[in-house]
């Protein structure tokens, strides 16, 4: 956590006293005391490699799916939504709870398509904006209606996470989540920590492709989660970003969910059509929270919707009418559900290439962790030393924890074209020490092995 | 009514899980928005005679919504475009300096030396918000002072931002004007450096807006005690028509070196309701100041929304980069005041007619979209039950409402509810 508090250090600012020290003629000294606010650390990386002028550069920063030319990804049924929609001339304000037709859908993603709740309607539903947006309503409804609440978050865990709880008031703590050393879930130190925790605590939890170290807990593993949340009483909010991602199976990557439920539990979930319909740049989400019953769900949706008023009182309108075009026709959402398929089936498929040709090379390490990992993140292990070298010697962008996005085979033909590219092999071979766990026999692996391979293999 | 999925296996302390389950039980339902609720109640009214004069939004003289030809060939230019993913910042750069053009004029030495921080936001709310936020974190202590009426919902964002509120005297409920010399008692007494939220046009809902002579008397006074004046801006165009002109209030202000703050929408004069388009912008220093209060504004809304959805932002950024589609803009927007404006004095000379006891100049000295009535909770609850006309219950009236086939009736429903004092 300790970046954390170092950005909330960089943001304390001097306050100026009014009255008495204020002269009336200096109108320059009202916003004086305002410092530049630290980049974010992944929108901060795009900005950066726009900015570079570099013919050699790669972005593999932020989470956003490309094609294997490197050009963002219109999915066809979005693209046929959009014709259908066009010339559409209703731009009307959507109620302040958003696109009816677009929650309901959303919710049978999440829930189910036949979902007792959703027909008990028992889930307090709103159209939000994107996966940022659900997660801030939900942040400050917990703190107007559990005031002395605090969340529990995975470290680690999507940077914007932190500034959503921060600037809704609620005092953040972390839970263990990723093993360092064994590249994947430190399921013991996880279950301690929910042990530990205070009865009826409010923990967030990422319902598949875990972000951003692709590491998610087995369906064993949620089963004992789940059930510990019940002796403990705990709350369970899910951030669902990347639902069709992981598995290529909707469903399938719900089941963390679909757990809870069984097991009873009254869950949140924020859901985003920002990532499985490349919908990013729309910002259509969904908050819901599973109610006792309709009278309860009722009181719940008008107090999010109470507190959307004062942010921006209703949701935009045009990525609703995408998602519900798409999700209320059957052929589109076929067509949809395949094109997510394709999308997640790219990433383990690449996955999979990367971790045969480390076989390949006889390593006598471990690459298990690359396949075990889910969705679109690999989680390198490097250093923000070594993530500043690769991008101020190499134009490799890339954020600062060296969480990777998957590269496709644009990037690696690229990269493998420039004269940087046999410069940037020493350091390529550092990095690839600091991968692994064992790293004695490495180095000598990778000199001797063919470069072709070599290239595959060290562009993760 | 939940099933339990329990094993045998396990066993859990009831007592904790059965606590867990309460989890929502004190929340209460949430008050109903007194603006949103009168569409709601309309919607669902099933007489033929029904008029919504609720909420803000510009109707044409059929009472249907209107998207301007400017809008729909905005449209057609970017359908089948590829930008899914956020703006690049070059395009939203140049659509936030060509909103503020439209604040501070077009050639205004403030735009070419990049003294000011914009930022786009979810239309005027957004605005609005984004800067509560960032006037509470950089100024704690501060509170805001309110027109006494404005609209409902400055009052929840201020809140939600925690920031304190006080009201100021601005509309006079005898003369149905402005109670000036009211106004500017509190502006003196407010302590130095005070914030103020001002509507430089349109005032909503009294559309009682000062003259360019009291302007200027305000904008002296601020000067003199350093206050800090923010301007929402939502209606811009529907005042008198001309964009330019609407925007004196706050040439006159930056001309007497007011440091000033504004929030932009293009809900209404461009009809973009439903896409939540607009734009805050803070005056500073020089281009570095700009850069660090932009920095902390995005800041303040990465944790809300991230980014600002990307659609209505192709249709503004297509219409004002564009010199043909702005002049058509501009004429657009023109005749949607003119209407307005025609309606105003039809419903006026309506009422005269039929022998009102009432005195309603004010309805064509106000300006904008609203008419401040001045019928009482009791006359709008009437008008409601027994005309199925809808208004909010200070009687403000959305006169975009008003259409020459519904003239008539709704000034025959007014003189009912009123003839008698």
């Amino acid at each position: 956590m300790a970046g954390f508090g170092k950005a909330m250090a960089c943001r304390e600012h001097v306050r100026i006293r009014l009255g008495t020290r204020f002269m009336s003629s200096s109108s320059s000294s009202w916003w004086q005391s305002v410092e530049p606010a630290p980049k974010d650390p992944i929108l901060g990386v795009t900005e950066a490699f726009l900015a570079d002028p570099s013919p050699d550069k790669v972005n593999v920063g932020v989470g956003a799916y490309r094609d294997d030319n490197g050009k963002p990804v219109v999915l066809q049924c979005v693209r046929e939504a959009e014709r259908r929609i066009a010339g559409n001339l209703n731009m009307e304000y959507l109620p302040m709870g958003g696109s009816v037709k677009m929650v309901e859908e959303t919710l049978k993603l999440a829930y189910g398509e036949h979902s007792e709740f959703i027909k008990d309607k028992r889930i307090a539903a709103v159209q939000s904006l994107s996966g940022t947006g659900a997660c801030r309503l939900f942040a400050d409804f917990q703190k107007r209606f559990s005031p002395a609440s605090q969340i529990y978050i995975p470290d680690p865990t999507w940077a914007n996470h932190h500034n959503i709880w921060r600037d809704a008031q609620v005092p953040q703590r972390t839970y263990h989540y990723y093993h360092p050393e064994t590249k994947g879930l430190d399921f013991s130190a996880l279950m301690d920590d929910i042990k530990n925790a205070p009865n009826g605590s409010f923990f967030l939890l990422h319902a598949c492709a875990h972000n951003p170290t692709g590491v998610d807990p087995s369906e064993e593993q949620w089963r004992e989660i789940s059930h510990q949340f019940r002796v403990k009483g705990h709350f369970a909010f899910f951030d669902m970003a990347y639902q069709g991602f992981a598995s290529g199976d909707p469903d399938r990557d719900a089941k963390s969910i679909r757990i809870f439920l069984q097991d009873g539990h009254h869950i949140g979930i924020s859901q985003s059509y920002a990532k499985n319909m490349g919908l990013y740049g729309q910002r259509v989400g969904c908050l819901s929270v599973l109610c006792e019953d309709e009278k309860q769900a009722v009181a719940v949706k008008s107090q999010l919707q109470q507190l959307a008023r004062p942010m921006y009182s209703n949701p935009p309108v045009h990525g609703a009418l995408v998602v519900s075009t798409i999700l209320g026709d059957p052929e589109l959402k076929k067509l949809w559900l395949k094109e997510v398929k394709v999308m997640a089936d790219r990433i383990i498929g690449m996955r999979t290439m990367l971790r045969e040709n480390l076989d390949k090379l006889g390593s006598p390490l471990s690459w298990k962790h690359i396949t075990d990992q889910i969705g679109m993140f690999c989680y390198s292990g490097m250093t923000p030393e070594q993530v500043d070298r690769l991008t101020k010697e190499f134009h490799i962008y890339m954020t600062r924890n060296g969480r990777i996005r998957f590269a496709l085979n644009h990037e690696y033909r690229t990269l493998t074209s420039t004269p940087a590219w046999q410069a940037s092999i020493p350091a390529m071979l550092d990095i690839w020490q600091m991968l692994s766990t064992r790293s004695r026999g490495l180095p000598r692996l990778i000199a001797e092995a063919k470069p072709q391979i070599v290239e595959e293999v060290i562009l993760i | 009514m939940w099933k339990c999925f329990s094993t045998t296996s396990r066993c859990f302390s009831t007592s904790t899980s059965n606590k867990a389950l309460k989890w929502w039980d004190h929340v209460a339902p949430a008050p109903k928005d007194p603006i949103t609720s009168v569409t709601e109640a309309f919607l669902a009214d099933t007489s033929p005679t029904k008029i919504n004069l609720g909420v803000g939004a510009y109707r044409d003289d059929e009472g249907k919504p209107v998207v301007l030809q400017c809008v729909r060939e905005a449209e057609a230019k970017i359908a089948g475009c590829d930008f899914l993913e956020s703006v690049s910042s070059a395009v939203s750069s140049k659509l936030v300096e060509e909103s503020v053009k439209l604040v501070y004029g077009k050639d205004s030495d403030i735009i070419k030396e990049g003294r000011f921080a914009g930022v786009q936001a979810l239309s005027g709310t957004g605005a609005c918000r984004l800067f509560a936020e960032f006037q509470r974190r950089f100024y704690p202590e501060s509170q805001i002072y309110m027109t006494d009426p404005t609209w409902s919902n400055h009052h929840n964002i201020w809140r939600d931002a925690i920031v304190p509120e006080r009201t100021f005297h601005y509309y006079h409920r005898d003369s149905k004007g402005l109670d000036f010399s009211a106004l500017l008692d509190d502006v003196k007494n407010a302590p130095d450096g005070s914030f103020f939220l001002l509507h430089p046009c349109a005032h909503n809902p009294t559309g009682v807006d000062p003259t360019e002579e009291q302007w200027r008397e305000i904008s002296y006074l601020f000067k003199v005690k350093n206050h800090f004046p923010f301007f929402d801006m939502a209606y811009q165009g529907f005042a008198s028509g001309d964009l330019d002109r609407d925007a004196r209030s706050i040439h006159i202000f930056v001309e007497d070196g007011n440091v000033i703050g504004c929030a932009q929408s293009f809900a209404k004069n461009m009809g973009l309701y439903g896409h939540r388009v607009g734009c805050l912008n803070v005056l500073c220093n020089d281009a570095e100041q700009a850069v660090a209060i932009k920095s902390q504004l995005q800041l303040i809304a990465r944790a809300m929304y991230s980014s600002p959805p990307v659609h209505g932002i192709l249709l503004v950024s297509g219409i004002l980069c564009d010199p043909n589609m702005k002049a058509l803009w501009v004429k657009e927007v023109k005749a949607m005041a003119n209407r307005i404006q025609s309606l105003r004095t039809t419903l006026q000379k309506s009422l005269e007619h039929l022998s009102s006891p009432l005195n309603w100049e004010h309805i064509t000295n106000q300006v904008g979209m609203f008419c401040f009535s001045g019928l009482t909770p009791e006359q709008v609850d009437r008008l409601l039950r027994e005309f199925h006309i809808y208004m909010t219950l200070d009687g403000r009236m959305s006169m975009a409402g008003v259409t020459t086939g519904n003239v008539s009736y709704l000034a025959n429903a007014i003189h009912e509810v009123t003839k008698f004092g």
